[in-house]
């Protein structure tokens, strides 16, 4: 648990970065150029950037229930910018930037 | 008299995930002054050259986004024209007593087409402020302290059927269309921008599936500098944002979209131009929509369609 830095890997486009434990997972991926997960609000209330997690351990704050339900949370679902591993972590992209126009 | 009816945007209340984050947001970094907390946990805000007893309303929730948007009307008996109006026109009404919110009188509730919640009121108690003393000061401590706003201005907000909303505003609220971005092909709108005064616009729309959705609320600021400050102020509190500092095509507005702990969007902004009700609207067409709302960049940023709380 903690400050140290841990491998984040995003299955989907086999990114991988390095992200601190004191910082959420979306700040982490975005301060390094990294790409992978939809940056959206960063304050855990538009959704975009909504995960599941495949392995590894986290600790989140909170964010909107609209996005993530009681149930999809004890499944490892949760928004990258409320997040912060305190392991190395394997995750998959559920977010999307939904654009009508 | 030459303002009537409907005068201006009075208040939004915006849902917040995380009360003690939101108040640092509001109050030290946005710099609003805080004015009252009640007791369903809702934190109350005004901004330094505002008159009225509060403007911004936090309501502590589980989910992001507006509650709902007031405009203030110039007179008591205003409140009976536009409720018999709005019935008349096909949208159905609420009363919601005097006191429900600190300080703000009886008022007329209505759902917009797009999903909005509507209310209008009368009256809220004034504000107890050094520029409205004699001889008043051009400014004081509390413009200086945090991005400091001048008032809360208006919205920006997203639903379905924004050419009934149009007609809505238009009609029975007594606003008029300053400007427009159509969608591809040019015949329907994508976004409109309404006034009830000689502001810019008041109140803005952009067509969204999903109702009810807060793109942004937006924050006046007195420069172009005052706006480059807020950049600095956002950057030292490591507040998330969104674009700018930029200019809006539309409006001509100098801007910065940013983003509360909540991920609600908020916009400091400055200028833009001071329209009459018989002016001509300005149309942009959907191949320049990237300058309309940026003007510098001349395109969407992703979000600007997709992000919204």
């Amino acid at each position: 648990m903690g400050a140290g830095m841990h491998n984040i890997t995003i299955t989907d486009n086999g990114e991988e970065f390095a992200c601190s434990g004191a910082k959420n997972l979306l700040a982490g991926m975005v301060s390094l150029g990294r790409k992978g997960i939809p940056v959206g609000c960063r304050g855990g209330g538009c959704g975009v950037c909504k995960v599941r997690v495949v392995s590894g351990q986290y600790s989140r704050q909170v964010m909107s229930r609209a996005h993530v339900s009681v149930a999809e949370e004890a499944e490892g679902y949760a928004l990258a910018c409320r997040m912060s591993p305190s392991s190395d972590l394997e995750i998959t992209v559920v977010g999307k930037m939904k654009k009508a126009f | 008299m030459a303002l009537t009816g409907v005068l201006r945007p009075g208040h939004a209340q915006i849902r917040v995930l995380d009360m003690d984050e939101a108040t640092h947001f509001y109050g030290n970094v946005l710099g609003l002054i805080e004015t009252g907390r009640d007791s369903v946990g809702r934190v109350y805000y005004r901004a330094w050259d505002e008159r009225d007893h509060n403007s911004i309303i936090l309501q502590p929730s589980d989910s992001a986004g507006i509650d709902h948007f007031a405009f203030k009307v110039a007179k008591v008996e205003d409140l009976d024209k536009f409720e018999s109006d709005l019935k008349a026109w096909g949208c159905s009404t609420e009363r919601i007593p005097e006191g429900e919110l600190l300080h703000t009188g009886e008022r007329v509730r209505f759902e917009a087409p797009t999903g909005h919640l509507f209310d209008l009121y009368a009256e809220k108690s004034k504000a107890i402020t050094p520029q409205v003393c004699d001889n008043p000061p051009p400014w004081n401590a509390e413009s200086e302290r945090g991005i400091a706003p001048v008032r809360f201005d208006h919205g920006l907000l997203y639903g379905p059927n924004i050419a009934k909303v149009q007609q809505l505003f238009e009609e029975v609220l007594g606003f008029y269309i300053t400007e427009e971005i159509m969608m591809e092909g040019n015949k329907d709108q994508l976004a409109i921008w309404l006034s009830c005064s000689n502001k810019a616009h008041d109140i803005a729309f952009v067509e969204h599936p999903e109702p009810g959705k807060l793109h942004h609320v937006s924050f006046m600021l007195e420069s172009w500098e005052k706006v480059l400050r807020a950049a600095d102020i956002m950057s030292m509190n490591k507040i998330p944002l969104d674009m700018g500092p930029t200019r809006h095509g539309v409006t001509r507005g100098t801007t910065i979209y940013a983003f509360d702990p909540s991920g609600n969007r908020f916009e400091t902004f400055c200028g833009g131009y001071q329209p009459y009700p018989d002016w001509q609207k300005l149309t942009w067409t959907w191949e320049e929509a990237g300058a309309a709302v940026y003007y510098h960049d001349r395109e969407l940023n992703e979000r600007f369609l997709a992000v919204v709380s």
